[in-house]
């Protein structure tokens, strides 16, 4: 094709003459790289380079840029390099390309050839690990703090904020908070009639039901739906505000941004998580006594008659209790994440992953914790 | 100067019962520099972001390099897509990416040329845009307001493109850079040969770059030619943009000649 880029020896020896051709554009930069490779290696008896310019049919930075380099290889050995013959209209580009690249490329730095680095990220990342509490509770204190002023000045709350999220994470979560539980509890009693009746216990699985899905199950699996639905969504939102500045206009304002954005927020979940809690057991057990009815052949009055046996008002209790500071921690959790989303999508994202992942794993060391507290209070 | 490379016949755009462009013509010439005014709101972005595809048109024709667009095969429009570049007016850099990684998107989809060529182009147009090699590592939120610009130029610029698309390119900048970057449109549109389509409300880039000016009201094209043949239009819209207070301020100060 004649649209090919082309570089012909007329001269060889001391004095080398080089004729160009075709088109020396960005589009042909792959095979024009090729062709001026084997110029660049400078022979030990050439004296100087001529390139004659004259065919060639057009020309662009990159073009312009293969040139330059190839003269510079000659110029850099001390060498005389010139061209000849580039069309007028093509010079200033080509002056403009002269220009550029005065000072040497850096060599980029190469993870593959440097363990060091490895072991730098390694320390480096565990020096963060040390700190990954630092902005919980910095946000925390920073909560409390503003909720004590709530109180005193009781005009800087924010109802209508409050009541629109409260919306968003307890209503509009209550079907699907609903069927999740339904199912959990579904899946409990059949695995628990299938393994029970081996020893013609079946009954007891009305006590494994109760006991583990109001003092457990219900409020772990209402906080894992409302840390990935709830919580990654504030991350976001507030991650989104920060990027837009939208933080730091209301700081200028002479707003706390805890008190308009975080307190509205936090105390929406704190509402909704326990009463999203109740719900969700009820839908469980519903669950599970449908399933011991219609699966493990058990008549709901016996189910009803064994769960009141099975289960006191202290399980029932221990569940509503831990409700509200496992939504404290994710409401905590998500803010903060959200507080310290920089300037990327990038960290948009990892943040919001962090977020998430984080309040899971709080929500169950905390879940740990109170086990331990209701342990040794004998509940 | 005769060949239009930019054919926009009839072109009709709207949204949800609401025309924002109705029948609008427009040429764009090779090699020259067309500034495109409106009041806000006129669709000034809405026919740049038409004819580069992301609104879809209701009716009307939009053909470039000869191409017409809404006939056109994916790779028809791929080939076009490679010889325009578009300048977003806020930047819209890859806030993953750094400066480099963002001019050279691409050179990596395009081309297959070496990882040092790239870096040396990459860093070629980051000077011909007047930036430095240092600042091809840093990331788009480490840069300010006018340096976004330039790397978002140098980006649009990386293949080398025939048509370059600024949308309000000056916009956000202060005075002096904003002068400096229409110098460098000037420069860079001289030294490249490329055709510029500028969609602009800075009085002082339509007297310093701009080689003709398009004016669009009520959906159309209502006046088009140099400032001078504008200055004589009887439009109101156009009276009182190049008649008013600020616009004769400019008059009287701007020893540049309208081309």
């Amino acid at each position: 094709m004649s649209s090919e880029p082309l570089l012909s020896v007329k001269a060889g020896g001391e004095y080398v003459e080089l004729a160009a051709g075709g088109f020396w554009t960005a589009s042909h930069a792959a095979s024009l790289e090729t062709l001026i490779a084997p110029h660049t290696q400078v022979s030990a008896c050439a004296r100087s380079l001529s390139i004659d310019m004259t065919g060639v049919q057009a020309f662009d930075t990159f073009g312009a840029w293969l040139l330059e380099k190839l003269l510079r290889s000659w110029r850099g050995k001390g060498l005389e390099a010139n061209i000849v013959g580039l069309a007028e209209h093509y010079k200033g580009l080509f002056r403009e390309v002269e220009r550029t690249n005065s000072a040497p490329l850096e060599k980029r730095k190469s993870r593959l050839t440097q363990p060091l680095w490895w072991m730098e990220s390694l320390g480096r990342r565990v020096e963060k690990l040390a700190y990954t509490l630092v902005p919980f509770l910095n946000m925390a204190g920073a909560f409390g703090l503003a909720l004590v002023r709530t109180f005193t000045q009781p005009k800087s709350f924010r109802g209508t904020s409050t009541v629109h999220h409260l919306d968003r994470v307890g209503w509009q979560a209550v079907p699907i908070i609903l069927l999740i539980s339904f199912l959990i509890g579904c899946i409990i009693a059949q695995q628990g009639i299938f393994h029970f009746r081996q020893y013609g216990a079946d009954i007891y699985v009305v006590d494994m039901v109760g006991v583990l899905v109001l003092r457990e199950i219900g409020v772990l699996i209402v906080c894992i739906m409302v840390a990935g639905r709830s919580g990654s969504a504030y991350t976001a939102e507030l991650g989104a505000m920060k990027m837009r500045e939208e933080v730091d206009a209301l700081r200028t304002m002479g707003f706390n941004p805890v008190t308009v954005l975080i307190i509205p927020r936090v105390l929406a979940l704190v509402i909704a998580v326990p009463i999203l809690t109740f719900l969700g057991s009820m839908a469980a057990l519903y669950g599970g006594g449908l399933v011991a009815w219609q699966y493990g052949g058990m008549s709901p009055d016996i189910f009803i008659t064994r769960l009141q046996q099975a289960i006191s008002i202290t399980h029932f209790s221990v569940g509503m209790i831990k409700a509200p500071f496992m939504a404290l921690i994710i409401g905590l959790v998500s803010c903060s994440e959200g507080l310290l989303v920089k300037g990327s999508a990038e960290s948009l994202g990892s943040r919001t992953t962090i977020s998430v992942v984080k309040s899971i794993f709080l929500v169950i060391v905390m879940d740990g914790v109170f086990a331990i507290f209701f342990a040794s209070v004998g509940m | 100067m005769d060949e239009a490379i930019i054919k926009v016949r009839d072109l009709e755009v709207g949204f949800d019962g609401v025309t924002v462009l109705d029948q609008l013509s427009l040429d764009v010439f090779k090699g020259e520099i067309l500034g495109f005014v409106g009041g806000s709101g006129a669709g000034k972005s809405v026919l740049m972001r038409t004819i580069i595809g992301l609104i879809p048109k209701r009716a009307g024709s939009i053909e470039v390099f000869g191409v017409n667009l809404g006939q056109a095969d994916e790779g028809q429009r791929k080939n076009v897509e490679r010889h325009w570049g578009i300048l977003f007016q806020q930047g819209a850099l890859f806030s993953s990416l750094t400066v480099r990684q963002n001019v050279q998107f691409l050179m990596r989809e395009y081309l297959q040329v070496s990882e040092r060529l790239m870096d040396e182009v990459a860093i070629a147009k980051l000077e011909m845009v007047g930036l430095t090699a240092e600042d091809a590592d840093k990331y788009p939120s480490e840069l300010s307001g006018g340096m976004t610009k330039r790397v978002a130029l140098a980006r649009a610029l990386a293949l080398d493109p025939d048509i370059l698309f600024l949308d309000e390119p000056t916009s956000g900048l202060d005075p002096i850079s904003a002068s400096d970057f229409d110098s460098l449109i000037r420069t860079l549109q001289q030294t490249l040969g490329l055709t510029v389509f500028m969609v602009t409300h800075d009085l002082e880039s339509l007297y310093a770059v701009c080689d003709r000016i398009a004016v669009l009201a009520d959906g159309k094209v209502v006046a088009d030619g140099t400032i001078d043949k504008l200055m004589e239009s009887e439009h109101p819209w156009v009276k009182s943009y190049f008649r008013g207070k600020r616009a004769s301020m400019f008059a009287r100060h701007s020893n540049q000649p309208a081309i």
